[in-house]
């Protein structure tokens, strides 16, 4: 696997490819994909002979398939789509199939460290994930939630145990569910199970459960917290000590608790998404402090900032020392770093993206129609009709920006490395 | 002085075998502790301003298609179903007994479409569909609530959707409809998981199960109108909500956040939804609420409300109008729920030869008593649904004779209930979603 | 006789009057409060436009379909609660014990016309028992409670009626009245005629939910 470091970092416009051209050669062709590193482009396409099939950089693969679906770049700048033959499915990958084909899988899914590469699946009315071309040895009556660790050794999933015939209201309150970790199932059963997070060194397990119509707990590695609560949202692992928090709401509020007790002081109309600094020290989380105020809470407590509509996709700075979100007020999308927001709101926001030491902040906006990027507040002059996230340099240095152009660029997918040192500063 | 026992009524005392097992299973202590705690940690200025504000003056019974249809069935007037729910709770202290309960529980889940037209016609604008739902609480926390929409909502705890429709199934469904349109029109796509697009478009789960086709033409209405949509391939697909009708409101957040934030993922400008009317009010102002989002964090538009604009803004053009004359259902949850009348009605006009007014309309449309979870409870309660809504059969038939011979209702509910009430009275009315209609006569 | 005179005209008015304020003001205090501890959205979604709006189309007579579709009922809800504001606000006999007291005064009714009026209570007040006893869903909705408040109204009115006419007893009559309307007064806040101010309340949050969010009309 190609380093980032290791892409091409040097400064400049390239086209990649012309996707006008693309048009002509095929009875259609679906939304472009492009790679991590922009190197590539790609589409399903529709063949004149009524197939499909994936076209790379201007060149398809040399399969063709009945139908081809959820086409997606793993971190490692391989594509990877989900493929059909004779009624059966698979995944392809740069244009090869796996050896195992099933009667359907769905739900791509890539670690994050590895691009290891996970579907859900299913035969004969029986779901089990797939790793790499490794199904799970068993099967289970549902499939949901299925997640991937980092480093794509481990794969849980919420299944289901024990069948209910529809109607069985009472089998269903015993509990049916379970988590099944790399295919083998928990002992204990829920009435329901959900999001799942996986600590960093695969060894456990945490999830959202249900365990009466009104009694929801984590679970970890099949054991359940003492206490319980009146809701909860998804847990996440401290990264560095394994302590889970989660949200959960008691006495009609919300506050995070840790390992089964109340943690945070402050109660919240709403608190969830919360989220780890790299080093455990601190947690930042989505809230509510009143009813249809919307603001990041770091360690208890919130930003003056409120928006009106929403705040999400907040991430800390790979240094720890900033937080950036986006807010949405009035219908506009607002950049906010630290508690303050970025003077002009756009149309649409995309997350934002911290530069490595933290110092810039760099996000795809739409405004007026036309894409582009915004760093530190504001725009890049370089108009976009399509476009995707932006990457920093390992070193900082260098932020890739990746689009369609405009204008002379009409329809040519373009890659361009500029310095850091020339976007505008804070 | 006072209250006289009611006239015998003809339906057995409980029909719902999980009503009863429920029951059994508390004790009477167990059954003030739950109402009295939910009183008073969920009894709030309104339960207690509706409460003490009642005059039994009888302006709301009127309003009620069960009161109507049921020869004036005192103990169906709005205000009497209050007052044998929350009236005995707070008499008693909570002390009530389990008969009490179960009778609670049949009113609230099955006397009660939580239609709010008796809201309009009280003084006070007494919401009775709140204190009904006030009711269905306390049965969800004492879990006394009819088999078949407890049934629903374990389907949308452990599914994300309505109807146990499992992963695969709704992708391949979505697949399926596909390739079928795709032999009308052969360069129709669903678009899946298009990061982006203008439009998420989401639908309730009966759709993929029993009504696929209803997916088909949504495919080639958006197709027909240069939509750019998409909708999602994971859990969160599905608009509807029974949670909030069983009074699990934890649950129904739980729906709702999935469903939002599938939509902000995809970073959808907006989401349209189909022809659902309970589903509209989830999303538009209950769900978001449970979740501290003031309004939906991102627009919600109704199918209805998206044709009139494609229609004006000329992205669909009627090619030829729909011949029958028809007659429009006015649905609860997006009349009074959002006003959606008028546009209903420009929806209709441009795309009907002849429009004939049903009496009442518009928000004094009479519910079809399908809606409010009550058609979710199940066969037991078939008859007496179809039963308590004589005057909604009175409103088609007026309108059949006036020459309707279709009737447009933007709504699954709606569909299911006046199917029902159509077949039993025996009239000879067809009944259509407005997206049937648009099918048939859109320019594609 | 005169001591309990003077007991209803002093100190029992001034009580009736500040259990009456007082107990309006530690109500509606109390239900605000409660409001914004477990019911958010009242203040949420409040709409002045629309709770106009709605208060507008239901203190109008027959200003909603409701009204309409139930006109011998809204004729004599509406005639009734005008009389029953208007006489005790409008008595000369009132008027002339607030010049006394605090030397203040305003407009008043022609003895006859308080008189006519007073025969509208009370003829409305038969009305309503009436219909409580014969129509059956309000017969059923009704609770003791109910028919007490209706003898709490009937008593001041007809006690003063009684004395304005200077009937046998009159004296009697006198002083029943005054205690009785000020019983009335005293228990306006704590029993079901606390609609009295109840009545914007409801009004504002269902005119603000309907108009403001749901965009239809709640009349
Ligand atoms: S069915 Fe509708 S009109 Fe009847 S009581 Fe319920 S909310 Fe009111
Ligand atoms: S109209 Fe309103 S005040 Fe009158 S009985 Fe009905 S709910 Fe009570
Ligand atoms: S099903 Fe239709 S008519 Fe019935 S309550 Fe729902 S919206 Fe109203």
């Amino acid at each position: 696997m190609k380093s980032m470091e290791e892409w091409d970092w040097a400064p400049g416009k390239k086209i990649v490819a012309d996707l006008e051209k693309w048009q002509s050669g095929y009875a259609a062709v679906e939304e472009p994909y492009v790679s991590p590193d922009g190197e590539k482009i790609a589409a399903i396409v529709k063949t004149e002979e009524e197939s499909y099939t994936v076209c790379v950089n201007g060149t398809p693969w040399e399969k063709t398939f009945d139908k081809v679906w959820s086409l997606r770049f793993s971190p490692d700048n391989r594509a990877a789509a989900l493929v059909s033959d004779t009624a059966e499915w698979s995944v392809a990958v740069d244009g090869a199939t796996w050896e195992n084909w099933f009667e359907f899988v769905w739900n791509m899914q890539f670690s994050k460290a590895n691009s290891a590469i996970a579907v859900a699946a299913q035969n004969a009315r029986s779901y089990f994930a797939v790793l790499d071309d490794t199904p799970w040895e068993t099967g289970f009556s549902s499939m949901n939630n299925l997640t991937v660790s980092r480093n794509g050794e481990t794969l849980a999933a919420v299944v289901q145990t024990t069948a209910v015939k529809e109607g069985d209201i009472n089998a269903f309150q015993k509990g049916c569910f379970s988590v099944a970790v790399n295919g083998v199932a928990w002992k204990n059963a829920f009435v329901n199970a959900w999001e799942i997070d996986i600590n960093p060194d695969n060894r456990l397990v945490a999830v959202e459960v249900r365990h009466s119509l009104y009694d929801y707990s984590i679970a970890i590695n099949d054991e359940m917290w003492p206490s319980s609560f009146s809701a909860i949202w998804r847990p996440r692992f401290n990264p560095v000590d394994n302590s889970v928090t989660a949200p959960v709401k008691s006495a009609g509020e919300w506050c995070l608790a840790k390992d089964g007790e109340l943690f945070w002081e402050r109660r919240y109309s709403q608190l969830w998404h919360h989220f780890y600094s790299t080093d455990g020290k601190s947690i930042a989380a989505v809230v509510a402090p009143t009813y249809g105020k919307w603001t990041i809470a770091e360690n208890d407590t919130p930003w003056d900032l409120t928006f009106k509509e929403l705040v999400m996709d907040a991430v800390y700075s790979p240094d720890n020392r900033h937080i950036a979100c986006l807010g949405k007020t009035d219908g506009k999308w607002y950049v906010a770093l630290d508690g303050k927001a970025w003077p002009t709101p756009f149309d649409r926001a995309w997350p934002p993206v911290f530069s490595p030491r933290g110092e810039d902040v760099a996000v795809k906006v739409e405004i007026d129609g036309k894409y582009a990027i915004a760093v530190n507040g504001k725009l890049l002059d370089i108009p976009f009709a399509v476009a995707w996230n932006p990457v920093f340099s390992p070193d900082g240095k260098k932020l890739l920006v990746k689009g369609i152009g405009t204008g002379k660029d009409e329809g040519k997918y373009c890659r361009h490395i500029l310095e850091t040192e020339s976007l505008p500063r804070k | 002085m006072a209250t006289t026992e009611p006239k015998a009524n003809d339906e057995p005392i409980v029909l719902d075998d999980a009503i009863i097992e429920g029951a059994e299973k508390l004790s009477e202590e167990d059954i003030a502790q739950v109402i009295n705690d939910m009183i008073r940690t969920e009894g709030g200025a309104r339960f207690k301003a509706y409460l003490n504000t009642c005059m039994s003056c009888g302006y709301c019974s009127g309003a009620c298609h069960y009161y109507l249809s049921r020869d004036k069935e005192p103990r169906l007037a709005p205000a009497a179903k209050v007052k044998q729910t929350l009236g005995e709770f707070v008499r008693k202290k909570g002390r009530v007994s389990r008969e009490t309960l179960m009778r609670s529980c049949e009113i609230a889940f099955t006397d009660c479409n939580l239609c709010r037209r008796c809201m309009m016609y009280c003084p006070f604008g007494i919401d009775v569909a709140f204190l009904m739902l006030f009711v269905r609480r306390v049965c969800h926390k004492l879990g006394v609530v009819p088999r078949y929409i407890q049934d629903t909502a374990h389907s949308h705890s452990a599914t994300m959707n309505q109807m146990w429709v499992q992963e695969d199934e709704w992708i391949d469904t979505l697949q399926w409809q596909e390739d079928e349109a795709r032999d009308e029109i052969p360069d129709l796509r669903i678009p899946l998981e298009k990061e982006g697009a203008d439009v998420y478009y989401s639908v309730i789960g009966p759709e993929p199960k029993f009504r696929a086709q209803l997916i088909y033409q949504a495919a080639v209405l958006m197709h027909a109108a240069g939509i750019d949509w998409t909708m999602t391939e994971f859990p969160g697909w599905d608009n509807s909500d029974m949670c909030m009708y069983t009074g699990d409101i934890e649950m129904t957040a739980r729906l709702k956040k999935v469903h939002f934030e599938s939509a902000l993922r995809l970073r959808s400008k907006r989401i349209v939804m189909g022809e659902c009317g309970h589903a509209f009010r989830s999303v538009y102002d209950v769900g978001n609420r449970f979740l501290g989002w003031k309004m939906p964090p991102i627009e919600v538009v109704h199918a209805v409300a998206f044709y009139d604009e494609l229609l004006a803004e000329g992205r669909l053009k009627i090619a030829r109008k729909f011949e029958r004359p028809v007659t429009f259902h006015d649905p609860c949850n997006i009349v009074r729920g959002q006003g959606l009348h008028e546009k209903a009605r420009s929806v209709v006009r441009q795309s009907c030869e002849t429009f004939i007014e049903m009496e009442p309309n518009r928000e004094h449309n009479f519910c079809c008593c399908a809606g409010g979870g009550v058609i979710n409870c199940g066969p037991p309660y078939k008859n007496k649904r179809v039963k308590s809504n004589r005057v909604k059969a009175e409103q088609l038939m007026a309108a059949r004779e006036k020459g309707a011979e279709v009737v447009i209702a933007p709504c699954h509910n709606c569909h299911g209930g006046l199917e029902d009430i159509i077949h039993h009275y025996k009239i000879d009315i067809e009944i259509k979603f407005l997206i049937d209609i648009l099918f048939e006569c859109m320019e594609k | 006789m005169y001591d309990i005179y003077a007991l209803a005209r002093g100190p029992l008015a001034w009580g009736a009057f500040i259990v009456f304020f007082g107990g309006i003001i530690y109500r509606l205090a109390a239900i605000l409060l409660e409001a914004r501890k477990k019911d958010h959205v009242v203040y949420a979604y409040f709409s002045p436009y629309y709770a106009m709006r709605s208060m507008l189309h239901w203190i109008v007579p027959f200003g909603s379909r409701s009204m309409r579709q139930q006109p011998i009922l809204t004729t004599v809800t509406f005639a009734f609660h005008i009389c029953l504001i208007g006489v005790p606000l409008f008595l000369f006999a009132h008027i002339i014990l607030f010049k006394e007291s605090f030397d203040i005064s305003w407009w008043t009714l022609s003895g006859m016309a308080a008189q006519v009026m007073t025969v509208i209570v009370l003829l409305s007040c038969v009305y309503f028992f009436v219909r409580r006893i014969v129509q059956p869903d309000v017969r059923y909705l009704s609770s003791t409670a109910d028919y007490l408040i209706l003898l709490l109204v009937v008593l001041p009115f007809a006690t003063g009626f009684w004395a304005a006419r200077g009937w046998a007893g009159f004296e009697i009559a006198t002083l029943l009245h005054m205690l009785s309307g000020e019983l009335l007064l005293a228990l306006i806040p704590f029993t079901k005629l606390s609609h009295m101010f109840f009545f914007p309340l409801t009004r504002i949050y269902a005119g603000s939910e309907f108009g403001a969010v749901r965009n239809a009309k709640d009349w």
